[in-house]
């Protein structure tokens, strides 16, 4: 029996409705509850901000496409940062790379800024071994990953004769073959249509032999995911990622959602997410013309109570940029000229990886890291609009506190604008500059914990405070009273935590790892009768296309680690 | 070609040689897979082989007596072989042009006839180059 | 009554079939049958169960003898002369799985010394072409069903890769390629008229060490100079340059399987890097995709494993103890071994005594030698002690990366009686030196 308690912080959790008021958070065998005894180990967070452990919607820290680009980039490690001077390793292993650190740095970095739980954001179903390989090796976090089906050969067949309850079935069984947790789609039919070196650039694009379209595959998708009634909700990456004037394809896109609604029992309540909303959000019909539509398409977004996004801010790093969009890849390879990789995956996705130099001395960049914050200033809703970069494409995790500081403070967005060399082109091209808003802490909180939490249909696990959920807290050294005037006193702040706790269990103190014990693997375990047709589809897709085997394909129990799942039942 | 007796050697992969290596490195299966070169008839003509019979190969980094043959897989006249493994590696020059990766193609040798000297076993090479042969020279 | 294993993966080659049947006597002890596999895999399954495997470590004596002795002391022997040495170097892992490469880098990290694997004596310069270039690849599924033209560059999986062009290449039947052979069209680049060679439709056969050149004249071609060609170029007609140019900018989906005929010659990393390139060129206009043909099994692991764990997926340096560092030419076994760097070498899962120039194995040889290998080879008749393990796929299972880097879960289909997997050891190996690390601080 351990117990913890926190005493005195100012404590933020928007699922409790507590808005900064002192409280004390007491935890027991792991979870969340209202009280413990007089013998609970005590922690004094006086003068400081307490929140639940954070948690990342959308990241790419595991899998093929993560490790090929640190494959591919041995100059990310030259980038050491704090570790230039050769500080000591912190935890049991070393920490290695920038823009897409080893699985030993991911784990350590997010609980040194106060997350416990990420959601890996493409998982090739092909490659799920190698996902849960990572995750085996990633220490601390919870993890969950979503495998991609916006280009998979037996969604494209079931949707366009409208079988909902197969592709419903197909879906269970992927989801329990990879120990996956949701659906994720990306640029919908468009990398299958790679495959032949072509693309659809817009909803109704038919895809090349399969005679479907991205709409058709994203409707198809949200019926599916409705009926099953899965935690999250579809998690799309649309079509036309990137472009000037793409924010009509966004509209269209979101506006497919209209009049669908969630069903589920998590508390979810969006039926589509659409994930990092600013490489969607342009306008313009060139990169002479490029500028931000971010009001457009926050407008929409802001009336629309079933849609969630998140920003996919850009950091002005240099970074790895890195999906399962591979003909957006090609193009951004075209552009930059850079070293290029790429991998298409049989019946089921693809992926492209470029390094990417997000210079702010670039107009058109400067443009893009105004229109990540535009979306974040201009959201009505917090509980909706989450808190991510996309990584790495956007920029690195490990400058969240950065784009939080932003957020919180027009002096430190003014100071990044005066740098810029194209500034008067910048603020052209946007509506930043004269934006006043500054967000709150408790905004933040719902940014980066409880919105996320509840979008995922996890929100009596996570980023939570609530008595029952898991003991994940948070520990800023940041007086809620009287915040720092200094923004870079923010960003300092939510860099390094004076104490992250995972189940109770004190992780991170004063901003180095104390303890590393294992996280689990999230997933979602869907129980529904066998559906002998689609048991005979897969089988003969394995026969006759696939290059591994059928009783091979399914992650093997024992390659899983802690797995920890969400139970649905589907009659 | 050059009238010299020098060639340019390359050590690749065989199927022989991967049945072999999983029966054993010490089996008469490796022995007989990996002590051959393969080499173009008109160079054996020239410099005075005949074929089967054993030959002396020397490179920057050493020499080896192997067999010669002409292979079912060609090679053109200037071009020999020898699958790769113990044989090979003794004439195979570590150099690596700064990749790490040595020279196991394209490297000058010398082929002379030496009919009468005797194969070596893969055990032998490898203990007698560092020291711990105890058998028969 | 015997029992059958269906679906088992094949630890030979980077083809890494998982198709694979085996029959196994009732006690689990013996295999009687392999169907489904070349002759080269069936070798390794019949091995598994040989009378003549060792099943204890074995100590080197003063009079050049061995003695059996136990895991225990072999641990101790192995961790004691990592925990002293300055610069020791792990090399091999072609033939490990996932798990116990993992568990490698766990032990180098503490004992702070040098990890390598084979790539960096065969795909190594495949990597640093990557480094600077990138890799347009796909999984083989993709040249099964879509490809209509097919490369072998230097490689011969006649010999190599049995089962290649069967199971995903020239042969198939895929979803858009229902007629296999007979719509495709196969080109084969070598020196040599390989057996490979000997089913394409047109062998190409370039000058020995001259490939570079080769992909410039097809670079020109792409960029639209096919007329400033010279007659020939690096023995190869320029008639025949401008055919395979146009077959293959033609091609719906095209892949280039490359091998160690580029990594081994003169241009190392730049053979690879301008077939990279020409890959970029080709993608202009239709779909190329590029494929190392990885030797073994499990060979692209390692660089999976590791660069997931430092960064960097070869010739690491470890010996900094708070990061990595890698620079190969510097940090490979061989150009180490060659400048006498290395005071103690673990070979493991591959044979450095038969695959190194002999010049590098006598240098390694002045220091402790371990062979951590099921079978005896050349590294284990020259090692002060070799440690006998499990046959991935045989006696234990795991995970494995083909050459596409598609992980294949492999199964157990003997019974190890007794024989620590790769995993065990070196974490009871890792164990002993944090114990050694922690004493001594």
């Amino acid at each position: 029996m351990s117990e913890l308690i926190i005493k005195n912080g100012y404590v933020f959790d928007p699922i409790s409705g507590v808005k900064g008021d002192k409280a004390d958070i007491a935890i027991k065998d792991g979870k969340i509850v209202e009280k413990v005894s007089s013998k609970a180990k005590s922690i004094d967070a006086s003068g400081k901000t307490v929140m639940a452990g954070g948690v990342d919607i959308h990241t790419h820290v595991v899998g093929p496409k993560v490790n090929l680009g640190r494959e591919m980039r041995p100059e990310d490690k030259l980038f050491r940062g704090e570790y230039r001077g050769g500080i000591v390793k912190q935890g049991y292993r070393m920490e290695m790379g920038f823009s897409i650190p080893t699985t030993w740095k991911t784990g350590y970095a997010y609980s040194r800024m106060g997350y416990t739980y990420v959601n890996e954001a493409a998982m090739p179903p092909l490659m799920a071994p190698h996902v849960h390989e990572e995750i085996r090796d990633t220490p601390i976090l919870d993890i969950s990953a979503m495998p991609v089906f916006g280009n998979n050969w037996f969604c494209f067949e079931y949707l366009k004769n409208k079988e909902i309850e197969n592709n419903a079935a197909y879906i269970a069984w992927l989801l329990k073959a990879t120990y996956g947790v949701g659906l994720k789609i990306v640029n919908p039919g468009g990398t299958e249509a790679w495959a032949w070196g072509e693309n659809c650039n817009t909803i109704h694009d038919p895809v090349p032999y399969f005679d479907i379209t991205p709409a058709e595959i994203i409707t198809g998708l949200i019926e599916t995911n409705e009926y099953l009634g899965l935690p999250h909700s579809i998690h799309l990456h649309g079509n036309n990622l990137g472009n000037p004037g793409n924010y009509t394809d966004t509209l269209d896109t979101l506006k497919l959602a209209e009049g669908y609604k969630a069903k589920n029992k998590f508390g979810r309540t969006q039926v589509l997410h659409n994930t990092h909303l600013q490489f969607h959000s342009y306008k313009g019909d060139s990169w002479a013309t490029f500028g931000s539509a971010a009001k457009e398409v926050m407008d929409y977004v802001n009336k629309t109570e079933n849609i969630t996004i998140d920003l996919g801010c850009v950091t002005l790093d240099e970074t790895t940029t890195m999906t399962a969009d591979g003909p957006f890849e090609h193009h951004l390879m075209e552009l930059n000229h850079r070293k290029w990789a790429n991998c298409d995956v049989e019946l089921e996705t693809g992926s492209g990886i470029v390094p990417f130099v997000y210079d702010k001395d670039v107009a058109v960049i400067g443009i893009q890291w105004a229109v990540g914050l535009e979306i974040g200033l201009y959201a009505k809703d917090m509980m909706r609009t989450f808190l991510t970069t996309d990584h790495p494409n956007g920029g690195p995790f490990s400058r969240y506190p950065r784009v939080i500081k932003w957020l919180m403070s027009k002096k430190a967005r003014d100071a990044t604008l005066d740098s810029m060399k194209r500034k008067d082109k910048v603020i052209a091209a946007t509506d930043l500059a004269s934006m006043d808003r500054e967000l709150n802490l408790y905004d933040i909180a719902m940014m980066t914990r409880a919105g996320p939490a509840k979008a995922l249909g996890m929100s009596n696990m996570f980023g939570s405070l609530a008595p029952g959920a898991d003991g994940n807290v948070s520990i800023y050294d940041l007086d809620a009273k009287k915040l720092p005037t200094d923004p870079e006193l923010i960003e300092k702040a939510f860099s390094n935590t004076a104490y992250t706790i995972k189940e109770g269990v004190v992780i991170v103190q004063n901003g180095e790892i104390v303890a590393e014990p294992k996280g689990y693997t999230i997933w979602t375990k869907v129980n529904m009768p066998e559906n002998a047709q689609v048991m005979r589809d897969i089988k003969e897709k394995f026969t006759k296309s696939y290059t591994v085997n059928y009783e091979n394909y399914a992650v093997f129990d024992d390659h899983v680690y802690n797995p920890r799942p969400l139970e649905v039942d589907v009659a | 070609m050059a009238e010299n007796n020098t060639l340019n050697m390359i050590t690749q992969r065989a199927f022989e040689e991967g049945v072999a290596m999983e029966i054993g490195k010490t089996s008469p299966e490796y022995f007989d897979a990996c002590n051959i070169i393969e080499m173009n008839e008109q160079d054996m003509k020239r410099l005075g082989i005949l074929k089967n019979t054993n030959v002396r190969v020397t490179s920057e980094s050493g020499q080896v007596i192997v067999k010669a043959v002409v292979g079912r897989q060609t090679v053109y006249p200037g071009l020999c072989h020898i699958r790769q493994g113990v044989w090979a590696n003794q004439v195979v020059p570590p150099r690596t042009q700064s990749t790490g990766t040595p020279q196991y193609s394209g490297f000058p040798v010398t082929v002379e006839p030496a009919p009468e000297e005797k194969l070596k076993t893969a055990l032998h090479l490898v203990q007698g180059a560092v020291g711990m042969w105890k058998g028969e020279e | 009554m015997p029992k059958v294993y269906e679906n088992v993966g094949c630890p030979y080659c980077g083809c890494s079939c998982d198709d694979v049947r085996v029959t196994v006597s009732d006690d689990g002890k013996k295999v009687l049958e392999v169907e489904n596999v070349c002759a080269i895999g069936t070798e390794i399954f019949k091995h598994g169960s040989s009378e003549h495997r060792i099943r204890l470590p074995r100590l080197r004596q003063p009079d050049g003898s061995t003695k059996d002795i136990s895991y225990e002391e072999a641990i101790e022997w192995t961790a004691q002369r990592l925990y002293k040495a300055k610069k020791p170097l792990m090399y091999g892992f072609g033939s490990t799985n996932c798990e116990g490469q993992a568990a490698a880098a766990r032990v180098m990290e503490s004992a702070g010394g040098c990890l390598d694997n084979c790539a960096t004596i065969c795909h190594g310069p495949s990597f640093l072409a990557i480094f600077d270039n990138g890799y347009p690849t796909c999984t083989l599924g993709e040249v099964k069903n879509r490809a209509d033209v097919i490369v072998y560059w230097g490689s011969n999986p006649a010999h190599a890769h049995p089962r290649h062009m069967s199971r995903y290449s020239i042969f198939p039947r895929g979803f858009f390629t229902g007629k296999g052979q007979k719509k495709r069209t196969v080109i084969v680049i070598d020196p040599r008229y390989t057996d490979t060679a000997n089913v394409a439709d047109i062998h190409v056969r370039v000058k020995q060490g001259h490939d570079y050149e080769l992909f410039d004249a097809f670079r020109m071609v792409m960029h639209g100079h096919g007329d400033d060609l010279p007659d020939v170029v690096a023995d190869v007609p320029k008639e025949q340059i401008l055919q395979v140019a146009e077959i293959m900018s033609k091609a719906r989906f095209g892949t280039v399987f490359y091998g160690m005929g580029l990594t081994h010659s003169d241009g190392r990393n730049h053979n690879i890097d301008i077939a990279i390139s020409l890959m970029r060129d080709m993608n202009k206009v239709t779909k190329w995709t590029i494929m190392a043909m990885r030797g073994h099994y499990n060979i692209a692991g390692p660089g999976v494993v590791w660069s997931w764990t430092f960064g960097f997926p070869y010739c690491l340096d470890l010996t900094k103890k708070n990061y990595a560092h890698m620079n190969p030419g510097e940090t490979s076994s061989v150009d180490m071994a060659m400048r006498d760097e290395v005071d103690m070498f673990i070979n493991i899962g591959t044979d450095a005594g038969a695959h190194f120039p002999i010049p590098a194995v006598q240098h390694l040889k002045k220091h402790p030698w371990v062979t951590i290998d099921p079978s005896v080879c050349m590294a284990s008749e020259i090692a002060d002690l070799h440690i006998p393990v499990c046959i991935c796929g045989v006696d234990t299972g795991g995970i494995v990366y083909r050459m596409d880097n598609v992980p294949i879960q492999f199964r157990q289909v003997l019974d190890p009686q007794g024989l620590l997997t790769d995993e065990e050891l070196l974490n009871k190996i890792a164990d002993r030196v944090d114990e050694l690390n922690a004493k001594g601080a």
